[in-house]
């Protein structure tokens, strides 16, 4: 089966596909041999209940965790093989904020950049932090910002990666309605530079070219 | 090779936000080895005896202070998660942040080292001796450590278990760091204590790092 499936050449639209994975946590199979596509501009948003396995889906397509069996492949290349390159076009954020409390957003981002190499700018990190509504808050350290505003930190975060495949978990908990609406604008656009996203939220979501996986 | 030093700068940026926790650790190996001229008394002979021993084993314990903080913070807030996640290879990141902790934990002690070994009498040849073995001895102190640290992320009652599990690796350290100052004073050739740590310190340099990364992930997973 695999055999064949390697024959094909390669399809030029980049394309994240999960093969009949399985994950097992514990003692408890949370799903078993699923498979999914997702190709570029194209926005998969998973839904399920509480404990159903979403945040270890998003995990396996990370490649932070193996699968028990199956794989997952970025453009036909199994993602354990080309990690580095997988992973420099991924972004993955999960239900930890991963920043530095200690630390201002302005060094959160540039930390960041400096780890995922890529040549950040002073301009740009000042201008995507006041575009999100941190104007004047940049040199503050994250502990004094507020829950929304933290998100907003991961907004620049996400905008300031370019990468192609966005993986994320609950982006939309602690945000307002401006800030869900700008953020679901972000996701808009990001699809529509042949970004490809994969989300999981509880709430109906207003984006084109979405479709709806239920774990 | 810039995401390495991006780590060992952002760990100590950290470090100079939240200093009471390296503090603590300097403090502690400090007080511990001035408590014992004070216990002792003005015996300078005896003083000199276990100058050697005791300095070398404030210098474990309060290294091991320190060790927990090592990925602990990082793990809790999802950043490791982050940093596995990076396009740079993981094993380089870790190797940063060990860096970041013998600069933070490792490197004051060798300073501190001559004004402790005064305390107890050591002639100028001894403390330079024992300056030089702590140079060599203190990195591999952070490098062993890493892995402890590393194992017992994310386990309750980790810093004890840490502990037990690292104790045990650091006495090859301990007998060749403290024989050396030990050697010296009584007047023995000290190549063989010093060809001895370096072999240590090349062996953990090869090694450690990757055996952390890899525990790391591990504990992620």
């Amino acid at each position: 089966m695999t055999a064949i499936n390697s024959s094909i050449p390669h399809s030029t639209v980049p394309i994240l596909e999960a093969r009949a994975i399985t994950c097992v946590r514990g003692d408890r199979e949370l799903f078993s041999r699923l498979d999914l596509q997702v190709s570029a501009g194209e926005c998969l948003h998973i839904r399920g209940e509480n404990g159903v396995g979403k945040t270890s889906l998003l995990r396996l397509l990370t490649g932070l965790a193996p699968p028990e069996s199956g794989e997952v492949l970025w453009n036909g290349v199994p993602i354990k093989k080309e990690s580095s390159e997988y992973h420099s076009k991924l972004l993955f954020l999960g239900h930890r904020d991963a920043l530095k409390e200690d630390l201002t957003a302005l060094e959160n981002l540039r930390m960041y950049a400096a780890i995922d190499g890529i040549d950040l700018s002073d301009v740009e990190a000042f201008s995507t932090l006041w575009r999100f509504g941190l104007k004047g808050r940049e040199d503050l350290p994250v502990n004094c910002l507020s829950a929304g505003q933290k998100k907003r930190v991961l907004m620049a975060r996400m905008l300031t990666r370019r990468a192609q495949v966005w993986i994320l978990d609950e982006p939309f908990n602690a945000l307002d309605t401006q800030a869900v609406r700008e953020l679901q604008s972000l996701i808009g656009q990001h699809l529509e530079g042949n970004g490809l996203v994969v989300l999981t939220s509880h709430q109906p979501l207003a984006i084109s070219n979405l479709r709806v996986f239920d774990l | 090779m810039n995401a390495f030093f991006t780590i060992v700068q952002r760990d100590l940026l950290l470090v100079m936000r939240r200093k009471s926790e390296v503090l603590t650790a300097l403090f502690f190996f400090v007080i511990v080895t001035s408590l014992f001229p004070l216990g002792i008394g003005a015996d300078t002979a005896l003083l000199r005896k276990i100058a050697p021993g005791v300095i070398w084993v404030a210098a474990l314990l309060s290294t091991l202070l320190g060790l927990q903080r090592m990925f602990a913070a990082d793990y809790a807030d999802g950043t490791l998660e982050q940093l596995v996640l990076s396009p740079n290879s993981f094993t380089s990141l870790v190797f940063g942040k060990i860096v970041a902790h013998w600069l933070v934990s490792g490197l004051p002690l060798v300073l501190l080292a001559p004004v402790i070994g005064i305390q107890f009498d050591l002639d100028a040849e001894s403390l330079r001796v024992l300056m030089a073995a702590l140079l060599l001895g203190t990195p591999v102190l952070s490098l062993l450590g890493s892995i402890g640290a590393a194992l017992t992320l994310g386990v309750r009652g980790g810093s004890v278990l840490m502990s037990l599990l690292i104790l045990p690796l650091y006495i090859p350290v301990l007998i060749f760091g403290a024989g050396a100052v030990y050697a010296s004073s009584v007047g023995l050739d000290i190549t063989g204590h010093f060809s001895l740590l370096g072999a240590l310190f090349i062996l953990a340099l090869t090694f450690v790092p990757w055996v952390s990364a890899t525990a790391v992930k591990i504990a992620i997973e």
